[in-house]
């Protein structure tokens, strides 16, 4: 881990910038959102806040109907490890707990609370602390309360950012390069609060006890450069102008571009000693520490299809269509709103969801402005894909393979790695949506794992049947020639070897529940990567779970039992690398590339998943191993989740016994 | 698509001018020709004509056939030529995008194994004949096989200089002798040197317009060159000088307009540097140790072959993975 340091210590002298391979120049339409500064909005009528704004487990909700709340006041609070509050972003009433359309490209509906304000915008006592010298630890741990999570779009709950990780963070990369087109937010947040972005550096540069800080900036916002550059005169914060080059605002890009340093693939940039983080997420720290505010609004531009196209400051759950009045309202030939910006943005249900934490841009979508794209023609192999993958990856060939559900070629062919970012779509002179058969891919290839994951452990169990038979027969078969030597001996002597068959037995008994002991004090693998504190909570766990009687498993020889195990243990391991992956994973990309971390994360821990499976399909020494369950006693729950799952698992695998028998 | 063909007309210029205009009456049956089969193609294959149709892909390869054969040659050949070009080499392979060989070089194959000899009649340049034939004579003879009576077939065509080279040196004689026919040009040919250049002007053009990269050609010409430099320097009584392989028979053609294609070629940067440069070894063997007098289109067709390999051992490094 010294060579990154040293490396990081020498760039900090360079101005140079690395440049990644291809990547794309959209048109920008960043200057209609840019002519106004960021407004302010009127209260709505309602605020509707989706208890799902971020990425982690959904807040528990700590208020009822009719209950009057104040402006600040903790609504939901964060549930599990990785989880973030909701706070009233005004004074009312709740008004309804109940499912709404929420912004998600799924278009679904989910659980949100409605307060309805009473027009008086009374603040909650605020409580500010003084980041610049009270202890670490204890603000790390009051950012659980603060609600805020990666406003770039990634919406990654920030605290977890903070913890204390194995690899010390030697430095800060700030995201602001907002490469997307339409996307304007940072760039005026940069122009309009420069100060508040350095001081919330610091804040982050303190709590990360981190070397380095680099600003990246893509160079087609000259405004906020200088803004930034006066801000950070005297300080020891480095801003480095990037060139335009989608997608730059994407976390493992913008190290490259400034740093020179690629994250490898399969490590996230902390265990690399680098923390990336955005603007906007900085000054919200900021304004949490010292103004004892919590996240209760963004900045959000309001553009495309709309008349007066503009940024507002935006309070969460603020209606949409609010917003869209604000700007002056949609133009007549509006046919849709994207949430995000056009290359990895989605279409918004309708114009009645509220802005969340992820809501970076929404842009009123026309015909003329976003034209529907041509019919797709076949490829040709033009490899113009290719040169324009910022991952070095081969479209086309993974075009091929996805269409062909090829789908071990296709992840040979690294598309995990694949960021969604859509420059290859975007030079496609065949028209051809080939991020839409990567998301197809990938999602199929999780689920076949599952599958797999279900059919391993049906393979699993007829394998030790088979062995079961097999010991026996070997047991039947050591049993009669005993009997036949003791008919030829005299009968003392079968007297002498009945006991020394048995002692036998008993030996080799012994040695099983020793091996299944050792077995058990094997640690899974995927708990080596874990920091101090999840290790002791999950000792805790253990050790409550012990108390309960849950962590040893009696019976192994019993089949069913068996398989009800290995699928809890595959699942709670699962969900630990889950939660794991999460909680460390860099979310910070540039604002649209929200979705996409939410995607990598699940997809890693799909990873995880069928890793797990084939380790315990591999070891089936290992089986009756204790569960080990996640860090948090909630995780409970999910187990028994688990444990329904496994017995699932065992009635199919009961239906494959039936088939074998039938074979047989 | 539009700009490849946009990118050969001045080669097709310099060619009406020098050979006379034969050459475009060969094109506009080719091109008629693709139009028609890939249409009905397409009809029998139910899919959607117009854009199809539209992209130009068939167009090239007719106007790549048809620069590719002797002007002169009777209009059924260039008819079966075509058609077999765009039916068998293409949509029977699944059309655009999935034909693995070049189809105008499968079409040039196969017309040149199927009718050797009028394949290897080509006009001598208007300005070294007497008697010259007009616009009206060529279209007679490429639809009637008829010539002014004053006129015989052999005085105005003539074997190409790589042709005439092999089988001279085959009857001893020397270099020095062989290169002074009239036939020989500056560099390369009489005559097709001009229109050679006229095609390398169009293909960076290409270059220029970011339609192809400096890959493909730059390694052909580069395979050619070193082979030719290396046999010219060992004896140059035997083998002709790399400038000679350069503006001959079909390099410049074939680096800049067949090569490119797309679709029958790889796609990392590496591997169209080792598909192109086995091309131009291959060219030039086939040149001087093969049968048939130029070697492109064989060596496009092997090479065709190999793509699937040199594509998969050529990958490049992924971000964020070791090599
Ligand atoms: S850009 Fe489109 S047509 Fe060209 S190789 Fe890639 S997928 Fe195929
Ligand atoms: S979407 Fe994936 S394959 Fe396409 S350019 Fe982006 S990273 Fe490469």
């Amino acid at each position: 881990m010294n060579a990154p340091i040293n490396i990081a210590g020498l760039l900090k002298k360079t101005k140079a910038v690395f440049r990644f391979n291809g990547g794309v120049h959209p048109p920008e339409n960043k200057a209609q959102s840019t002519q106004r500064p960021i407004g302010q909005l009127a209260l709505p009528e309602k605020l509707v806040l989706p208890l799902r704004q971020h990425i982690g487990n959904i807040p528990k909700i700590k208020v009822a109907i009719g209950d009057h709340v104040l402006k600040g006041q903790l609504i939901a609070e964060a549930e599990g490890t990785v989880s973030a509050a909701i706070h009233a972003p005004t004074s009312g009433t709740i008004t309804a707990i109940a499912d709404a359309v929420i912004p998600h490209p799924s278009g679904l509906s989910d659980r949100c609370i409605t307060i309805t304000p009473d027009g008086k915008d009374s603040w909650i006592e605020r409580q500010p602390q003084d980041w610049r010298k009270d202890e670490l630890a204890p603000l790390v741990k009051s950012l659980r309360l603060s609600g805020i999570v990666g406003l770039g779009g990634a919406t990654f709950p920030t605290q977890i950012k903070l913890r204390s990780a194995n690899t010390a963070i030697h430095t800060l990369v700030i995201n602001a390069a907002e490469c997307e087109p339409y996307i304007t937010c940072d760039d005026m947040l940069m122009r309009e609060r420069s100060e508040e972005i350095v001081l919330g550096i610091k804040v982050a540069k303190r709590l990360l006890d981190a070397e380095n800080v680099i600003i990246g900036i893509e160079d087609n916002k000259p405004e906020a450069i200088k803004a930034m550059r006066m801000a950070t005169e005297n300080t020891d914060i480095q801003v480095k102008v990037v060139p335009t080059l989608y997608p730059s605002g994407d976390a493992r890009r913008l190290v490259y571009l400034v740093l020179g340093q690629e994250v490898p693939h399969n490590k996230r940039s902390t265990e690399v000693g680098i923390q990336v983080f955005n603007v906007a997420t900085v000054s919200a720290l900021y304004r949490y520490f010292e103004f004892g505010e919590p996240a209760l609004s963004r900045v959000v531009s309001m553009t495309g299809n709309v008349n007066q196209p503009q940024n507002f400051e935006v309070l969460f759950g603020t209606p949409l269509r609010h917003l869209i009045k604000a700007a002056g309202g949609a133009k007549r030939d509006t046919s849709h709103f994207i949430m995000g910006g056009p290359m990895m943005g989605f279409n918004l249900p309708s114009d009645d969801v509220p802005i969340t934490k992820a809501a970076n841009c929404i842009i009123a979508a026309s015909p003329t402005l976003f034209e529907p794209p041509p019919p797709a023609m076949p490829c040709i192999r033009c490899a113009r894909c290719a040169d324009a993958c910022p991952v070095s990856l081969q479209p086309q060939e993974l075009y091929w393979f996805a269409k062909s559900d090829n789908f071990e070629k296709a992840q040979a062919y690294n598309l995990f790695d694949c960021i969604e970012c859509g420059a290859c779509s975007y030079v496609c002179p065949s028209d051809i949506p080939l991020v839409q058969y990567y998301r197809y891919a990938k999602s199929e290839m999780i689920a076949l794992d599952k599958a797999k994951e279900a059919a391993d452990i049906a393979r699993e169990r007829n394998e030790f049947r088979l062995a079961r038979i097999e010991r026996e027969k070997q047991e039947r078969a050591a049993k009669h020639a005993a009997r036949a030597q003791g008919a030829k001996t005299a009968d003392s002597s079968e007297k002498t070897t009945a006991p020394n068959d048995k002692q036998a037995a008993i030996a080799a008994a012994i040695e099983r529940a020793k091996a299944q002991k050792a077995a058990e004090n094997t640690e899974p693998k995927n708990t080596t990567h874990l920091s101090n504190t999840t290790k002791a909570e999950i000792a805790a766990i253990d050790a409550r779970r012990a108390s309960v009687g849950l962590t040893e498993t009696k019976m192994t020889t019993n089949e069913e039992k068996q398989a009800k195990i290995t699928a809890a243990i595959a699942s709670a391991k699962a969900q630990k690398t889950d939660a794991n992956q999460a909680a460390n994973e860099t979310p910070i990309k540039n604002d649209t590339l929200a979705v996409d971390t939410e995607k990598q994360a699940k997809i890693e821990a799909a990873i995880a998943r069928a890793k797990a499976a084939k380790a315990e399909a591999t070891k089936p020494q290992d089986k009756g191993v204790q569960t080990k369950p996640s860090a948090d006693a909630e995780k409970q729950a999910k187990i028994e989740a688990a444990i329904a799952r496994a017995k699932a698992a065992k009635a199919s695998a009961l239906e494959t016994k039936e088939q074998q028998a039938k074979e047989d | 698509m539009f700009k490849v063909l946009l990118a050969l007309m001045p080669g097709i210029a310099v060619y009406a001018w020098l050979f006379g205009g034969g050459v475009l009456i060969t094109l506009v049956l080719a091109t008629a020709t693709a139009l028609v089969t890939e249409a009905l193609m397409l009809k029998l294959r139910h899919r959607p004509i117009q854009p199809f149709l539209s992209d130009y892909s068939a167009v090239i390869t007719a106007w790549l056939l048809a620069l590719a054969i002797p002007p002169l040659a009777p209009w059924w050949l260039i008819v079966v030529g075509t058609a077999f070009s765009i039916i068998i080499a293409k949509q029977l392979y699944g059309g655009l995008g999935y034909n693995p060989f070049n189809p105008a070089m499968v079409g040039y194959a196969v017309l040149l194994i199927s009718f050797p000899v009028v394949m290897t009649k080509w006009p001598i340049a208007l300005s070294m004949v007497e008697t010259k034939l007009n616009f009206m004579d060529q279209f007679h003879y490429i639809f009637n096989q008829t010539l002014p009576a004053n006129i015989t077939i052999d005085a105005v065509t003539s074997a190409t200089p790589l042709d005439y080279l092999k089988t001279q040196l085959k009857l001893n004689q020397s270099m020095e002798m062989i290169q002074s026919s009239p036939i020989f040009g500056v560099l390369g040919t009489q005559g097709s040197e001009y229109i050679a250049l006229a095609y390398l002007a169009g293909g960076l053009f290409l270059w220029q317009q970011r339609v192809i990269t400096w890959h493909l050609p730059t390694a052909f010409l580069g395979g050619i060159a070193v082979m030719a430099s290396f046999f010219w320097a060992i004896d140059a009584s035997q083998y002709a000088n790399p400038m000679f392989h350069l503006f001959s028979g079909a390099s410049m053609l074939g680096a800049f307009f067949i090569l490119t294609d797309p679709v029958s070629g790889p796609t990392t940067p590496k591997a169209k540097l080792y598909f192109a440069a086995g091309a131009g070894i291959i060219t030039y063997l086939i040149r001087v140790y093969g049968g048939y007098p130029d070697g492109v289109a064989f060596a496009v067709i092997f090479m065709n072959i190999c793509v699937p390999l040199i594509d998969t051992y050529t990958q490049p490094r992924v971000f964020g993975h070791e090599k």
